[in-house]
């Protein structure tokens, strides 16, 4: 069967990979060699070597972020999987109203970056000025309100994921199971689970990158404040490019490396859990 | 005493035994439980929608109110939003990116997907990494020459916009289409391929039917990235022509920040309801989808 | 040809066809280039609140010229994002602008040498050109001033006027004053001085422009690679005023916005409200013989002779890497703009001033023809400057970059929601430490 797919590729890969070169591919070569270059705008780069790859290095805020962003990366991995995975488990039992349910837990989603970032800003400091403080004076609370925001907002994403893998697991390999005498428990982790691996996978690694790309409403929800110390990875970069004159070079620089730091984590998490998938 | 429903499958109309459970103490507390659950979650909208009824001062220094005397300005965000910001159009403009972006993606990047599954040489893995990689990149790092490069192509139309899209986002839907198309079984294509039919008629015929919850999946989540994005198309389009709703929301911050967190208010509930509606309607597809399905011979 | 073939072919034909549409539209859109001699303009517009008003103005000129205007305006900070992206395009801005010696810094191999122009001949002082070396890379276009806008009636019921307050002492004591009589008055001194993004600048920039204005009158320079801090005292003395005397607890500022501080002022919870002549349409709702302005006094020696701060930090620079035609037409629409009489109606008028009947966009030129205005917070200015009281100049466009300007004001949030003197020594080292640091950091790229 493979071989006569084969002789098909033009009109399987051509349509997707012309765009895929226009929208990506050309930018993402461009934007590596302006790292590289002093520009102001890409019209007039200099090349300057590894100037700003140095310079990137120099700036201590970078893997302050780093760091800060690691950490609720993995807060984040944790809580809204396991969140979305148990309402997913939970809403495709035979419960009044799960169709509701399931609305509602994706709205959160219907809302955009920044003024979703606004709209929790709102809501959080009129908490929190009843003790006396703030979002952006306190690094652990702007951490936790991040995280809950981004748990809000993702927890439906991840969710609907889960119900098409929860779906699509063949009713007969349960049903087989139950007649074998396993309990629930036992058919959660050794049935239900290990067919829902590519689920998984997909949502550890959209909530992976998501974690680490945010930005919209890093800006909005702490700005980084106080003293940098909630700047997470892309609002650094995004801060270098227009904090001062002439470093956009430098930003550049720091989003490459930043795109090499996750690309490697993403790929190790990638391998840990396809190996654990199933093909029919 | 177990009541036994009885449907008809829709496919061979052949009759259908289900089980019908009684309602148990246990569903109708887990009932009682996601309605709270619910309420909290959908708190911040129903602030929203509160607030977009009060005069703009009011808004950050009463959040949680209902709308009284002093705050109550009826319609009048909205009235401002759709005037002076121009939004009914920018909500247009919005739908027509988004929807022919999506159904570029799905139709182009599940054929790719199911391709480089099943043929597998180094041109292909090549592709699936490279699209793995593209998911991962900050979009500061590619804003500027995203722009250049589309400009030099004229791109900045809402109909070319659709290229960049189907360019920027394939990454995940091929990511995603892949992890499910290793679920499908392999026998039904080979069936189909033996009795004669070519991969493109497999595709259209087996394979498509086959992936319907994942089209969903997909499909929603690339019309919510690209319902919601701001730089992408705040660079590209043509801005004197076209603007998305999000570029609008952003048009409401003068010039000295600040914000008319009244006309956004109101913005942001007009922007929820085309989306509300699209997925209650999308909904019922999920389930017969799934359901038609999931009862396989 | 095969299915496979055809289908390819197909396919590929949609996605040309659709680039086509794109190319189409495109150039019969645009402005014409190739046909005419005459050039075009492509304003890229800073001030969002103005942008129909450009939008007005550009027609009017293209009906009376035959030659193109297209106004783009950047959406509320965004604008820097909005030139670099725009400049990289075939279609780049011909008119554009920078904010001082520091924006200049990023654009001025971009920047024509306006010596030669008629505009440039139209400002009334050289003072308002923007220079690089001999070059004059940049002509302000508004001029703006600021001080401390208060409410003449509630003063008054405090027991004070503006006779009273002209130095730091006399305002800390007013202030303080009306701070113990709050409960009684049924107001506080000041409005929140809040640091949330839409606030700050007030404060971390338009505040801070004090002690550096007199640092460099003292040591004689208009600019520097290492501030001294040397009037940062001062700085604190009036910080805390403001914090310490105002509706709001200190510790509830970094989320009040610029909306918060103009409400609290139009409702008459607070008497002095810091800001300037481009707030006049915001707080007119209180009449305008009820409003005033003061300087802001921070004790420093001369103060009796302090006027309000008035500069620019908008500067028209025209495009040196457009083509000639474009060039010439841009300088000469920024010529009609300064000296034509529709235009300038529309540019400095207030109400119905534009020729469609909407709102002028109130603005006070630096040109000779410049209108009276009817905003009275720029006539109140003028009288200072008539009384013969010197205007501090604004040294803020010399502050090393916006991340200075940030580190500044997260400093100052920090102190302010706990005012020990060890969050002070952040503020100074902020202060003093953050400008080597940053004018290194700019010098070396």
């Amino acid at each position: 069967m493979e071989k006569t797919i084969k002789r098909y590729w033009p009109v399987f890969l051509i349509p997707t990979m012309a765009a895929f070169l226009i929208g990506f591919i050309v930018p993402f070569a461009e934007g590596i060699y302006l790292s590289f270059c002093k520009f102001t705008t890409i019209r007039d780069a200099e090349f300057v070597g590894f100037q700003n790859y140095i310079d990137a290095f120099k700036d201590s805020t970078f893997p302050d972020a780093f760091k800060f962003t690691t950490l609720f990366a993995i807060v984040t991995l944790v809580l809204i999987n396991v969140l979305a995975f148990l309402v997913a488990l939970a809403l495709t039992q035979k419960i009044k109203g799960t169709n509701i349910f399931r609305t509602v837990f994706f709205m959160p989603n219907l809302i955009g970056g920044i003024v979703l970032g606004y709209v929790w800003q709102l809501i959080f400091d009129a908490i929190f000025s009843k003790f006396d403080t703030a979002l952006k004076l306190n690094e652990v609370l702007g951490f936790w309100g991040l995280v809950i925001l981004v748990c809000w907002q993702q927890i439906g994403y991840m969710m609907i994921v889960y119900i098409a893998g929860l779906q699509a697991i063949p009713e007969d390999i349960q049903e087989a199971a139950m007649i074998d005498g396993a309990n629930r428990t036992q058919r959660l982790f050794r049935v239900t689970i290990p067919n829902m691996m590519p689920s998984i996978t997909i949502c550890t690694f959209l909530t992976i990158t998501n974690s680490f790309k945010l930005f919209d409403q890093n800006l909005a929800l702490t700005g980084g404040e106080p003293l940098h110390k909630t700047e997470m990875l892309a609002l650094n970069i995004y801060e270098t490019f227009y904090g001062r004159v002439g470093y956009e070079g430098v930003g550049q620089a720091k989003a490459v490396v930043f795109f090499i730091l996750v690309v490697a984590i993403g790929l190790i998490q990638l391998k840990i859990t396809r190996s654990k998938e199933v093909q029919q | 005493m177990a009541k036994i429903q009885k449907t008809v499958n829709t496919a061979d109309k052949k009759p259908v035994y289900r089980v019908k459970e009684k309602p148990t103490a246990k569903g109708i507390l887990a009932t009682l439980f996601f309605t709270i659950i619910s309420i909290i979650f959908v708190s911040p909208i129903i602030i929203v929608i509160i607030n977009s009824l009060k005069a703009k001062t009011f808004i950050s220094l009463e959040t949680f109110e209902l709308p009284n005397e002093h705050s109550y300005i009826g319609l009048d965000n909205y009235k401002t939003a759709i005037t002076q910001y121009d939004f009914i159009k920018a909500v247009g403009w919005t739908v027509v990116i988004t929807v022919l972006s999506v159904a570029a993606i799905l139709l182009f990047c599940s054929m790719t997907a199911w391709y480089i599954t099943r043929v597998k040489n180094i041109a292909t893995k090549i592709i699936y990494l490279l699209c793995v990689f593209s998911m991962v990149i900050p979009f500061q790092m590619v804003m500027f020459t995203l722009a250049g490069t589309a400009d030099a192509l004229h791109l900045n139309t809402p109909w070319g916009i659709v290229i960049v899209y189907l360019g920027f986002g394939t990454g995940l839907a091929v990511f995603m289409f892949c992890g499910f198309i290793k679920s499908i079984p392999l026998e039904v294509e080979e069936a189909a391929m033996i009795d004669g039919c070519t991969p493109l008629k497999t595709f259209f015929r087996v394979v498509i039917p086959i992936m319907k919850p994942t089209y969903i999946s997909v499909g929603i989540l690339e019309a919510m990235w690209i319902w919601n994005d701001f730089l992408l198309p705040y660079l590209v389009l043509d801005i004197k022509k076209y603007k998305t709703i999000s570029i609008v929301v952003q048009y409401m911050k003068g010039s000295y920040g600040r914000v008319d967190m009244g006309a956004i208010m109101a913005c942001l509930v007009m922007a929820i309801i085309p989306v509300v509606v699209f997925y209650l309607c999308a909904q019922k597809y999920i389930i017969k989808g799934v359901a038609a399905g999931a009862v396989k011979g | 040809m095969n299915k496979k073939g055809i289908a390819a072919l197909g396919l590929s034909l949609m996605m040309a066809g659709t680039m086509l549409t794109g190319c189409g539209s495109g150039d019969s859109d645009g402005a014409g280039k190739k046909a005419d001699a005459k050039g075009s303009v492509y304003y890229l517009n800073f001030k969002p609140e103005q942008d129909t008003q450009w939008q007005e103005l550009a027609k009017v000129y293209t009906e009376e010229t035959g030659v193109d205007v297209t106004v783009v305006t950047a959406a509320a900070g965004q604008y820097e994002t909005t030139l670099k992206s725009e400049m990289g395009k075939s279609e780049s801005p011909t008119l554009f602008q920078v904010n001082g010696p520091v924006g200049l810094a990023s654009w001025k191999d971009y920047c024509y040498d306006l010596g030669s122009s008629q505009v440039y001949k139209e400002l009334t002082s050289e003072d308002f050109a923007l220079k690089d070396g001999d070059k004059v890379a940049g002509i302000g276009y508004v001029i703006e001033s600021y001080g401390i806008i208060y409410n003449k009636e509630l003063l008054s019921k405090a027991g004070y006027t503006e006779d009273d307050i002209n130095s730091f002492a006399d305002l800390k004591k007013v202030a303080e004053d009306i701070t113990a009589k709050s409960d009684k008055l049924g107001f506080s001194a000041f409005t929140s001085a809040g640091m949330d993004g839409s606030s700050d600048w007030r404060f971390k920039t338009h505040l801070a422009n004090l002690p550096i204005y007199y640092e460099y009158k003292a040591d004689g320079i208009d600019t520097t690679d290492a501030i001294k801090g040397t009037y940062l005292d001062n700085y604190k003395n009036v910080w805390d005023l403001y914090i310490n005397n105002s509706t709001t607890d200190p510790k509830q500022l970094s989320t009040k916005t610029g909306d918060d501080a103009v409400a609290e002022f139009v409702s008459g919870q607070a008497v002095f409200y810091q800001n300037g002549t481009w707030a006049y349409s915001d707080v007119s709702s209180i009449g305008d013989d009820n409003l005033g302005m003061l300087p802001i006094y921070i004790g420093a020696d001369g103060e009796e002779n302090q006027g309000l701060c008035t500069g620019s930090e908008n500067y028209w620079c025209v495009n040196a890497k457009a083509s000639e035609e474009d060039i010439q037409a841009t300088l000469d629409f920024m010529e009609w703009c300064a000296t034509n009489d529709t235009a300038l109606k529309a540019i400095c008028g207030s109400k119905g001033a534009m020729p469609s009947g909407a709102d002028g966009m109130g603005f006070v030129t630096p040109f000779k023809k410049n209108l009276e205005s009817t905003n009275l917070l720029v006539n109140i200015a003028n009288e200072y400057v008539a009384e013969g009281k010197t205007p501090v100049s604004w040294n803020f466009t010399t502050m090393p970059s916006e991340q200075w300007k940030n580190d500044l004001g997260s400093a100052l949030t920090t102190y302010a929601a706990d005012q020990t003197d060890a969050n002070w020594d952040l503020v100074k080292s902020a202060f003093v430490d953050g400008w080597a640091k940053e004018a290194a950091a700019a010098k070396s790229k």
